[in-house]
């Protein structure tokens, strides 16, 4: 964390694209790749963000834009970044139409707020679900997207009439890595730079600080001095005593 | 003054996470004098009322209408925002389970109110502002906010309150209509549940009572093998890394983490797995940890209760083998 508490120190670290949305730039690219289309990626953030827009690029992603943030203005909470992100399309899409899908990742891997792809969704009048990890554009019907949720034992199934959006998670697809010539290209990709604001909501972040650790002693119960037998001899102790080798089940 | 508590339930069976928010609604709103209403969707809801009079709920209302046959997180968010302007509710909270943030996502962007989600703990002690602890990256930091607003809308984080029955009473049952046009409000009916695809029988990895998880250090897809096995020994489930999902070797199905599964095991046996916070954050509501590491510096092992520092691919066949011993196998 920065010394404040206002945020996480990226001069060390970088920025990254968060395993949800990357899944959201593969199922783009799949699914362009598979009928058609373009893939347009959009960020509301610092400059530094071109980086990320980039990197889709060079996984197959064709249009990037940039909404420019500047956290001087005052702070990005859920409700403003949903405003600018729904400008940003709208300004799109009187140009360009419609898009056919827009995919959000079910939640940001860092603030976590659950809401800008729900607020999005409803300031354009589409329908939403959250939690997806497959998309099909069915053959015999061209007006809808079937969508899977995941939920503990398999899947709920949506049927959304398109345009749609889905907020969606890690696990839809396994994200492919950047082709030499794919990075190459991803460096001249245009980069259209958008902006647009709206106002934020009632919410406020007064500082960020670490979860107290629970302090825990390790007890270390065999190591490669002993023979592996001797070592699962004492594992096999541990677990009957924490009452999970009950005996005869799953044998 | 009340509180409208979402409660959390599939075809009829409550969810924990619907014990949890009225535990975590009765306590705040002992503080704030509101009256805690519990709201159940669909006509199965009404089988609850008495476990949630239990949980502190003075009133239950049962909202009844076609399109809440089943899940649709915006139909059940236009149904919350009406009896929430019914009853001229001042909070309304849930449990920021997937279906509870999911809600009131929906809810907060009906109304354009503001929506925080996964509280940890909440200080309201005057009714205009609210402070709050919430939970950020996935768990591994926590924000200190505030909520300003007419009616404040938040959850607290699955798993932040445990679940305890009061005995003040029974709840009032009372029926609820919503008016749902879809002819008006198409989004209504277009996100309803419309099938279920059933994957897993019997324990999942999210309620399983021991996990077996491997990390990169198992080096392969088949080196899942012996692992597979010792789960099974221990009716347990696999479980694993992210770097094991992106190389391909399990499905991210099986994935524990901040981007996977949260599981909440009386053992979880952690194997060539480092312990990085996005991992840990999934792992940390195990009862019990036994790391299996060849590096004793590793943030697994520093932080298990019980670690072996050996060859995973030599301790974990010794382990089911000693148990097949001991059952006289
Ligand atoms: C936003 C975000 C979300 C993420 N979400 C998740 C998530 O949900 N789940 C998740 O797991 N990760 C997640 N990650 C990734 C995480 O940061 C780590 O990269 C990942 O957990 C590392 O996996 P690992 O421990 O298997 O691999 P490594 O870190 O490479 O560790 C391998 C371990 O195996 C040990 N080892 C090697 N050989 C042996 C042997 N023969 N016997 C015993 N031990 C051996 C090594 O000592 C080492 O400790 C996320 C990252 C980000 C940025
Ligand atoms: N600044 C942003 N720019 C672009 N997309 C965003 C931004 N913030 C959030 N999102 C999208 O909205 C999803 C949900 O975010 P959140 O409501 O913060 O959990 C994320 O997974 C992103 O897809």
């Amino acid at each position: 964390m920065t010394e404040d508490g206002q945020s996480v120190e990226t001069a060390h670290l970088g920025f990254t694209t968060s395993p949800h949305e990357e899944c959201a730039v593969e199922e783009a690219v799949l699914l362009t790749e598979a009928n058609g289309g373009t893939v347009t990626v959009m960020t509301a953030g610092p400059a530094e963000a071109e980086e990320q827009l980039r990197y889709a690029a060079s996984v197959g992603a064709t249009e990037l834009v940039l909404i420019p943030t500047d956290e001087a203005d005052g702070p990005w909470d859920p409700q403003r970044t949903a405003a600018a992100l729904t400008e940003a399309i709208q300004g799109i899409e009187a140009e360009h139409g419609p898009f056919d899908l827009i995919l959000f990742g079910n939640e940001s891997a860092d603030s976590g707020g659950y809401q800008v792809g729900v607020r999005v969704a409803r300031a354009l009048g589409r329908s939403i679900v959250n939690g997806i990890k497959g998309i099909e554009f069915p053959e015999d019907d061209p007006d809808v997207v079937i969508a899977r949720r995941a939920v503990d034992a398999g899947f709920e199934v949506y049927r959304l009439p398109r345009p749609a959006v889905l907020g969606v998670k890690e696990g839809l697809n396994l994200p492919r890595y950047p082709t030499m010539r794919g990075r190459l290209a991803s460096k001249k990709a245009e980069l259209r730079s958008i902006d647009a604001d709206g106002d934020a909501g009632g919410q406020a972040m007064i500082r960020l600080h670490r979860p107290e650790e629970q302090v825990s002693t390790t007890e270390i119960i065999g190591d490669s001095s002993k023979s592996a037998d001797e070592v699962a001899v004492k594992v096999v102790d541990l677990l009957e005593e924490l009452g999970v080798l009950t005996t005869g089940g799953g044998a | 003054m009340t509180m409208l508590v979402v409660i959390e339930h599939d075809r009829g069976a409550l969810a924990e996470a619907g014990r949890e928010a009225l535990t975590a609604a009765r306590d705040l709103a002992e503080r704030l004098d509101l009256e805690v209403h519990a709201v159940v969707l669909g006509q199965s809801g009404a089988d609850l009322a008495d476990e949630l009079g239990a949980h502190g709920a003075s009133t239950v209302h049962v909202a009844d209408h076609d399109l809440l046959a089943d899940y649709g997180p915006d139909a059940w968010a236009e149904t919350v925002r009406q009896l929430a302007d019914e009853l001229d509710a001042e909070v309304v909270l849930s449990v920021g389970t997937d279906r509870g943030n999911e809600v009131l996502a929906n809810l907060a962007a009906r109304t354009d109110l503001p929506f925080v989600a996964n509280c940890t703990t909440i200080d309201a002690e005057d009714d205009d502002q609210w402070s709050m602890t919430r939970v950020q990256w996935g768990g591994s930091l926590l924000e200190d906010a505030t909520l300003s607003a007419d009616r404040k809308l938040v959850t607290f984080a699955h798993h932040a309150v445990v679940a305890e029955t009061t005995d003040d009473g029974d709840a009032e049952v009372v029926a609820f209509e919503p008016d749902l046009d879809p002819d008006d409000d198409p989004t209504l009916a277009t996100t309803v549940i419309v099938d279920r695809m059933v994957m897993t029988q019997g324990v999942t990895l999210s309620t399983a009572p021991v996990v077996v998880s491997g990390g990169r250090g198992v080096g392969s897809a088949d080196g899942f093998g012996p692992l597979e096995e010792l789960a099974e020994l221990l009716d347990g489930r696999v479980g694993c890394s992210r770097a094991v999902t992106n190389n391909g070797w399990r499905p991210h199905a099986d994935q524990v983490g901040q981007t996977g599964t949260r599981i909440v095991p009386e053992i979880y046996i952690a194997t060539g797995i480092s312990g990085a916070i996005q991992h840990w954050v999934g792992a940390m509501a195990s009862k019990k940890i036994l790391a299996l590491n060849t590096d004793p510096e590793a943030n697994m092992v520093t932080k298990a209760d019980y670690a072996v520092i050996a060859d995973l691919h030599e301790v974990v066949p010794a382990i089911s083998a000693e148990i097949r011993r001991r059952r006289g196998a």
